[in-house]
């Protein structure tokens, strides 16, 4: 009468299925994979959330692969055929220097990734740090963080992208230390509305009682629960960072050429326009897609996080 | 000082006991006059603290400003003399105050391109900005309102799918690649509008400025041939900078209107037989009316940052365009007091849009 435990795996699907669906998870691994599994089951419900996502790994891809993708260098330049348009050799025509530009778009997706991984990896911790602070201690610690986050946030983000890039001279890195500065505040700003709601709770009150420092606290038991939230924000606001990414790139403060970058791109194709308009097209639907798609998560995570605010 | 006052105080206030503290009913006009010193207080910090963004930017940069006015090949003793003319040996924070100084008295310092005093310079460009934010924002209040709306009152139709399609559109692609794109068209393919400025090069000059509104201007003085000029080159501009407002602004009054649809008094209107336009037009759109007006205020705001990218792409002669020639140049002045001006508008918008929002909305009483 009883089935075996092979069996019951065979009605239920496998066993890391059951072990996704086991009602009483083991430990924070299994309970995390949990809330994932949940949560992408509620995502996949999403078409447009479902094609934003085949967008961005699409581009991981793209960026990986980049060598395999095309016989042609980036960067080596052929003047006989430069502005030629797209055809079964080149399949986006060339460049004013007679580069491929489907290349550099395969190229620049390196740049893309460099960039959203780069700037990611800065802003998160970043505004995790400021905000748990301001949270966790509160008064005058809270006030002047605050303020700063206030000040930040108050203005135009490209502006003072454009101003910090400038005076930090030309070049990727620098583009992005600028964005980065730029883009913490919203990422602080949720951090210590997290914190604020956990630092109330028992278990800190538990965890305080054994004497942690307020380090610990924050860094052991704050931090980890404000993360979910935190990467969620980064995706839905990543779509901005890309497109100030690439305003700071057309206006030459982003990677510095011959290396193929998007906005740049689309920059030095302006004189060339009229006539070979296929030099701007391509790396403008490039930007525009990478955007897309990160709008398009962003939106459908909106709505798997709270189905209530969206509509 | 003051900080340490409050601390104190809200200190002291804990050791009252409840019923203490219930007795202690502050004069509404003190109420109002410390929410006002907030204001202030807030206000002041964040305009110091653009100050002092802008005033790093000046040190951030990587070349050596004395031999940026000196050129490469210089004397110790020039070299020390402008260097100490510029106040560099000073501690950061006298710098700084002398900085905040200066611009309080409108001395943003020389442009080493154009050679003039920045304020001047940007008194001469700023209207061309303004004008174009200003055809954005009609643009985006025309369109974006009613765009908005509809797709809240007709939700799940066509008109809800393309709302959202226009705003996805507005927030992914790139507004310089639209304005190229758009340049490419109606420029050089359809040949409708004009090129690059604000008038075809032969019409420019002839308007005497009185409120450096191109189009004002033109029609005030009755040069009509020079007002239809300006308006070809003002129109793609606009609009573009329009549609990005129009992706906003539509996205938000659709979330307005269908948290008032959702409510109470919607269904009670209805239920009594009023018919839905009444219902949208003359109910749930009154309650809306105040935050779309903070919405187009901020609106404005981001205007000026499409402003910097479209006004490149168009050569229009503004904010933008001085900014990243400013930035091309390497010309650090420049870049500063573009940066600063187009932060102080931002500022004030938002400190009127919440002065707005305390007047009209009668909650917030």
């Amino acid at each position: 009468m009883t089935m075996s435990t092979e069996q019951a795996d065979r009605i239920d699907g496998s066993r890391f299925r059951k072990w996704l669906r086991a009602p009483e998870p083991q430990g924070w691994f299994q309970s995390s994979a949990q809330q994932f599994h949940q949560g992408w089951l509620k995502f996949r419900l999403h078409p447009l959330g479902l094609a934003g996502l085949a967008i961005i790994v699409l581009l991981i891809l793209v960026a990986l692969a980049a060598p395999l993708l095309t016989a042609y260098d980036p960067i080596v330049q052929d003047m006989a055929g430069r502005l030629s348009p797209p055809s079964a050799e080149h399949w986006l025509g060339t460049d004013n220097f007679g580069r491929d530009v489907f290349a550099r778009i395969v190229y620049g997706a390196r740049t893309t990734l460099y960039i959203i991984i780069l700037v990611s990896v800065i802003v998160a911790p970043m505004g995790l740090l400021i905000g748990t602070c301001s949270g966790y201690f509160g008064g005058i610690v809270d006030e002047v963080l605050m303020r700063i986050t206030d000040i930040f946030l108050s203005f135009p983000g490209l502006v003072l992208a454009l101003g910090f890039a400038a005076a930090l001279g030309p070049g990727i890195t620098n583009a992005i230390i600028a964005i980065s500065l730029t883009a913490w505040p919203p990422i602080a700003r949720l951090a210590r509305a997290e914190t604020l709601s956990l630092r109330k709770a028992d278990f800190i009150a538990a965890v305080r009682l054994q004497g942690a420092t307020p380090a610990t606290i924050i860094t052991r038991h704050i931090l980890p629960m404000c993360i979910p939230s935190v990467i969620v924000r980064v995706t839905l606001n990543m779509a901005g960072i890309i497109i100030t990414a690439a305003g700071l790139g057309f206006l030459g403060l982003g990677a510095q050429p011959p290396w193929p970058e998007w906005g740049a791109m689309a920059a030095t194709g302006r004189e060339f326009m009229l006539d070979s308009p296929w030099v701007i097209a391509a790396p403008g639907i490039a930007i525009a897609l990478v955007s897309l798609a990160f709008n398009l998560v962003g939106d459908a995570l909106r709505d798997v996080l709270d189905p209530r605010g969206s509509q | 000082m003051a900080n340490a006052d409050l601390v104190s105080k809200r200190n002291s206030d804990t050791t009252f006991s409840e019923e203490e503290v219930a007795y202690v009913a502050p004069h509404p006009l003190a109420i109002i006059l410390r929410r006002l010193a907030g204001r202030v207080v807030a206000i002041v910090t964040t305009l110091l603290g653009l100050l002092f963004l802008t005033f790093s930017m000046g040190r951030l940069l990587p070349a050596d400003p004395v031999l940026a006015i000196t050129g490469p090949e210089v004397s110790k003793e020039v070299y020390d003399r402008v260097y100490n003319e510029l106040g560099l040996g000073q501690p950061i924070l006298v710098q700084f105050l002398s900085y905040v100084g200066r611009v309080a008295t409108g001395d943003l310092g020389t442009s080493a391109t154009t050679g003039q005093p920045i304020l001047t310079d940007l008194l001469a460009i700023f209207p061309a900005t303004i004008e174009l934010a200003v055809i954005a924002m009609i643009v985006g209040a025309l369109v974006g309102v009613p765009l908005g709306i509809t797709a809240a009152v007709r939700r799940g139709t066509v008109i809800d799918h393309v709302a959202r399609i226009v705003a996805l559109a507005g927030h992914s692609i790139p507004i310089f690649w639209t304005g190229l794109m758009a340049l490419f068209v109606f420029y050089a393919k359809l040949q409708l509008v004009g090129a690059s400025g604000r008038v075809d090069v032969f019409y420019e000059g002839l308007v005497t400025p009185i409120t450096g509104f191109l189009l004002i201007d033109s029609a005030v003085e009755g040069q009509w041939d020079v007002f239809q000029s300006a308006l070809g080159h003002i129109i793609l501009p606009g609009a573009i900078l329009g549609y990005y407002s129009v992706a906003y602004i539509s996205r938000m009054s659709r979330s307005f209107m269908l948290e008032q649809l959702s409510q109470e008094y919607i269904v009670t209107a209805r239920a009594k037989g009023l018919g839905r336009r009444k219902v949208v037009w003359r109910h749930a759109f009154r309650n809306i009316r105040v935050q779309l007006l903070t919405i187009m205020a901020l609106t404005f705001g981001g205007l000026l940052e499409g402003a910097v990218l479209i006004e490149t792409v168009f050569g229009w002669p503004g904010l933008g365009q001085y900014l990243t020639r400013g930035l091309q140049m390497n010309d650090m002045n420049v870049v500063m007091g573009a940066v600063l001006t187009i932060g102080a508008v931002f500022l004030t918008i938002n400190i009127l849009s919440d002065v707005l929002y305390r007047i009209l909305d009668p909650r917030t009483r």
